[in-house]
């Protein structure tokens, strides 16, 4: 009877390859097509060829994916964990493996090995280490021996020039999320048999899902190393051991709980998903605006002063009177060095540019900004002067201006931060620009702090009595 | 009896099996096989144990296969 | 239906997600960032999937798996991210997977600033990385068209197998406007060519190498096939005031929002002056302009970059008709004045008043 045959996770032929083909593209001795033999072998014993997914690498074994009879991709250079993780996450019960070589994970793919680790993405590592670059000729890895010649280090390779060899176990060890973390090597037959037993168990606990698996193997490169077969695997015992120790780092034996996943919502879909896009705060049209003329706004002050949110509430309250509406921050650096300024357009037609170059109302909440914009503003428009906490007067005598006890009248009803809420109030009232009942009804709905809603109310009152006191309501 | 089945034009003859048999049950044969390697054989009537080694080393894809003896399975 | 005040990259995700996107990987950068904060907070909100990636290369490999298992996947990002995930384009474009990246574009080059620019065009409309690939590009002016097409973006990469890029710039990506959240709600359908992790998909493979150079040719035969029938099927444009204008602007983005606002301006000024807006930047509304050509007009192809879309008005334009190159650098935007004022000088030297 057969006790040990080609595994059932190989295709019979490799049809990928050649028609008919049967042989790998492997070199003599290579050790990427005995660990591919122990990972089918192992596939077909945990019952899991069907659902699993292969990531090939770039390198030797770029084209794993001839001989796995399993979804396959094919990854660019050192990304296979980052696709692994994209997989991951769409197919929950798929077996992931990222199949990689020294220069793929080690090299050029540092990054994405790290993070996916760190992430304990429930997938296998199989990582195939023979310190040198294969399918490039013989190049320095960055596992390569100190003092090791390749092409690219002819007289041997230097730490202090070229750098060490990178133990990637040792890395993985150091970061807290990996379940399984072993190195083992192809040096001699026991070797092959561990290795054998480090790759199921890669597999197993994922099959579990407990997390992230990283098996390190030490491989040899016959060709590249300019060796026969024997002899390679006589250097991985002598020389690669040494360097790369081989041992089990870590082992979260059954028992312990695997990494808890944090509950997904349930998903959201056509109805209940347009509900949740369109909020709460979805601007149902009130009145008809009165609005005489296009407004272009300027609201500006330090960042704090809530110029921001005015700009915000104004649009809204534009749109809840059939106006079209554009808000354009300052953003960025800019904002959090402490000025703030917004530009609202509020219109019957299509709004052009949303850039105000020239307002024909200006909010200035504090003095930077009254000093910055009151030139820009359009003959006969609005100067708004949060007289608070600015002492000086407009200069110019072709715009109206307006002083408003701002952040005085706002302390009185409670609530200082809602200096811009009378800045807003008294420039609408006094431009009839929206209605009053407008701003009260969308209050509720866009104060977040629901205690706030009422002192906000009373502030309006109060902004609006502050102009009748003025004699500038025309009512 | 066991032993191991070795497709002569699946072998790269690289020696691996050869060096590996712990009881030293394949020789590299003199012929040349299709691919163009000199390739591995089993000597009939070695002590083969079925014990997989070979398999387990072997780089390429079911260039070995291991029958062992139904009586000794049994026995 | 109500409407929703929304920054551009707000409207971007609720595109998205009406537009059946199920995963989001993506690295933060202004003025891109919100796209992220909104689908961290909608795509895990509504059960689907977020996740930052450690860099744009990893997020974009992250798409290519995602994608390939069959999902309906997205990334954004700004030029110097998608400059990093120029990479991973060009391997979706080899493997044919469908995936919509937005690039809100801010001023380079290198670290440059975060205010507009429109110097990533040659990058995303071109394609940008190695190989023969294009991507379908849209170009949204205003928070309702970033919503619009990125929806819109999904059927279209699963339709052509390709990606879609919404190229966009800071102002858009920034600017609160009401946005309607209405229309068609799509999700995407089971992909024959995709890996589920099962038995019966395990048959495919997604991949971008062929070593035969002939297959290979064959495969970049392919592509240019379906990038034809893209030119024929997708393109998009529109018009504002081009009958009988003069002056055209061929403008898009912000740029396009200005420039309308010139239009006004010019023809109250009496000048017969109209914008040809495209809003589809991969295909170029190539055959519109040369319609255009075959009146006696000037056009300006009016850009925050040094002439790239310029390049494109003018080989549409085949020699016919002056194009004039209105373009800007580093963050600066024009004002509307300082456009119009331009046109009348341009004219004037051209003897056309």
């Amino acid at each position: 009877m057969i006790k040990h045959a080609k595994s059932k996770a190989l295709y019979d032929t490799f049809e990928r390859k050649g028609t008919g083909q049967k042989v790998s593209h492997y070199c003599p001795g290579c050790g990427h097509g005995t660990v591919h033999n122990l990972i089918a072998e192992a596939l077909v014993d945990l019952g899991i060829t069907d659902r699993t997914v292969f990531m090939s690498p770039v390198g030797c074994s770029v084209f794993a994916y001839y001989y796995f009879d399993v979804g396959n991709f094919q990854c660019a250079h050192g990304r296979a964990p980052a696709v692994a993780t994209g997989v991951r996450r769409v197919l929950e019960n798929a077996v992931v493996i990222s199949y990689q070589g020294d220069g793929d994970l080690a090299g050029i793919g540092t990054a994405e090995i790290l993070h996916a680790a760190n992430r304990g993405e429930n997938i296998t590592v199989f990582f195939v280490n023979n310190a040198i670059y294969g399918m490039t000729g013989g190049q320095m890895a960055p596992t390569t021996l100190v003092g090791q010649k390749t092409l690219t280090t002819p007289a041997g390779r230097s730490l202090t020039r070229d750098g060490g060899p990178i133990g990637m176990a040792e890395v993985m060890n150091a970061l807290k999320t990996p379940v399984y973390i072993e190195r083992v090597s192809l040096g001699t037959p026991q070797g092959v048999m561990k290795t054998r037993k480090a790759v199921k168990r890669g597999l197993s606990y994922q099959v579990e899902k407990r997390g992230f698996s990283f098996v390190e193997i030490l491989s040899p490169c016959p060709i590249n190393w300019k060796m026969d077969p024997g002899s390679s695997r006589k250097w991985i015992t002598e020389h690669l051991e040494p360097v790369f120790p081989v041992q089990k780092f870590r082992d979260v034996q059954s028992g312990t709980a695997a990494p808890e996943v944090p509950k997904q919502p349930k998903v959201l879909k056509g109805k209940a998903l347009l509900k949740m896009l369109q909020g709460e705060s979805a601007i149902t049209e009130l009145t008809e605006s009165a609005m005489k003329e296009d407004q272009f706004v300027k609201i500006a002050g330090f960042g704090g002063q809530g110029v921001l949110s005015a700009g915000m509430f104004l649009a809204k309250g534009a749109i809840a009177e059939g106006l079209n509406a554009s808000w354009l921050p300052s953003y960025g650096p800019e904002m959090r060095g402490g000025k703030a300024y917004a530009s609202v357009i509020l219109s019957r037609k299509q709004i052009g540019s949303p850039v105000v170059e020239k307002p024909n109302v200006l909010l200035a909440m504090n003095l930077p900004s009254l000093l910055a914009f009151e030139e820009d503003v359009q003959p006969g428009g609005v100067i708004l002067v949060n007289s608070s906490i600015i002492d000086r007067k407009v200069t110019r005598d072709d715009v109206t201006a307006l002083y408003v006890p701002a952040s005085d009248i706002a302390k009185s009803g409670g609530l200082i931060a809602a200096s811009n809420m009378v800045m807003l109030t008294v420039y609408l009232a006094y431009t009839g620009t929206l209605q009053v009942e407008t701003i009260k009804k969308m209050i509720p709905q866009n104060v977040k702090r629901k205690e706030h809603v009422e002192k906000n109310l009373a502030i309006v009152d109060a902004s609006i009595a502050y102009l009748k006191e003025q004699g500038l309501l025309k009512t | 009896m066991n032993y191991a089945k070795i497709d002569p034009n699946l072998c790269k003859g690289c020696r691996v099996c050869i060096n590996s048999c712990p009881k030293h049950c394949i020789l590299l044969g003199d012929s040349i096989n299709e691919i163009g390697y000199q390739y591995a054989q089993f000597v009939p009537g070695s002590p083969c144990t079925a014990c997989g080694i070979c398999f387990y080393v072997c780089p390429e894809f079911g260039a070995v296969t291991v029958f062992k003896d139904e009586e000794d399975a049994n026995g | 239906m109500g409407k929703r005040l929304m920054k551009g990259n707000e409207a971007v995700v609720h595109g998205a997600l009406m537009g059946g996107a199920t995963h989001f990987f993506g690295y933060p950068i202004t003025p891109a960032s919100e796209i992220a904060h909104g689908a961290a907070q909608y795509f895990n909100g509504s059960g689907r999937f977020f996740l930052q990636a450690e860099s744009e290369v990893s997020a974009v490999n992250m798409l290519y798996g995602a994608a390939g298992a069959g999902a309906r996947v997205m990334t954004a990002s700004s030029g110097p991210g998608f400059a990093l995930m120029s990479e991973g384009l060009s391997y979706l474009a080899g493997a044919e997977l469908p995936a919509v990246l937005v690039d809100v574009q801010r001023a380079g080059p290198g670290l440059g600033n975060i205010w507009p620019e429109q110097s990533d065009y040659n990058m995303v409309v071109k394609g940008g990385g190695h190989g023969n690939y294009r991507n379908l590009v849209y170009a949204p002016y205003s928070a309702q068209e970033m919503c619009d097409f990125t929806r819109k973006a999904f059927d279209m990469a699963d339709r052509y197998r390709m990606t879609v890029c919404i190229l966009t710039d800071a102002y858009v990506g920034q600017m609160m406007e009401p946005v309607e959240l209405s229309g068609e709600m799509t999700e995407g359908e089971k992909k024959p060519w995709a890996v589920y992790g099962d038995g019966e998909s395990k048959k495919n493979l997604i991949t971008s190498i062929f070593m035969d150079p002939v297959l290979l040719e064959q495969h970049n035969r392919h592509l240019q096939e379906k990038y034809s029938r893209v030119e024929q099927e997708c393109v998009e444009y529109e018009e504002y005031w081009t009958q009988e204008a003069d002056f055209i602007f061929v403008a898009y983005g912000i740029t396009a929002r200005i420039c309308m606002s010139a239009v006004d301006q010019l023809r109250s000024r009496g000048i017969q002056a109209g914008l040809l807006r495209p809003k589809t930047l991969y295909p170029f509304p190539v055959k519109q302009i040369r319609k255009l050509c075959s009146r006696n007009i000037t056009l300006a192809a009016a850009e925050l970059s040094n002439g790239m879309m310029a390049d494109d008005v003018r080989l549409a334009a085949e020699g016919k008709v002056p194009v004039l190159h209105y373009g800007w650098l580093g963050g600066v935007i024009p004002t509307v004045d300082e456009i119009t004022d331009r046109v009348v000088r341009d004219l004037e030297k051209g003897g056309k008043l």
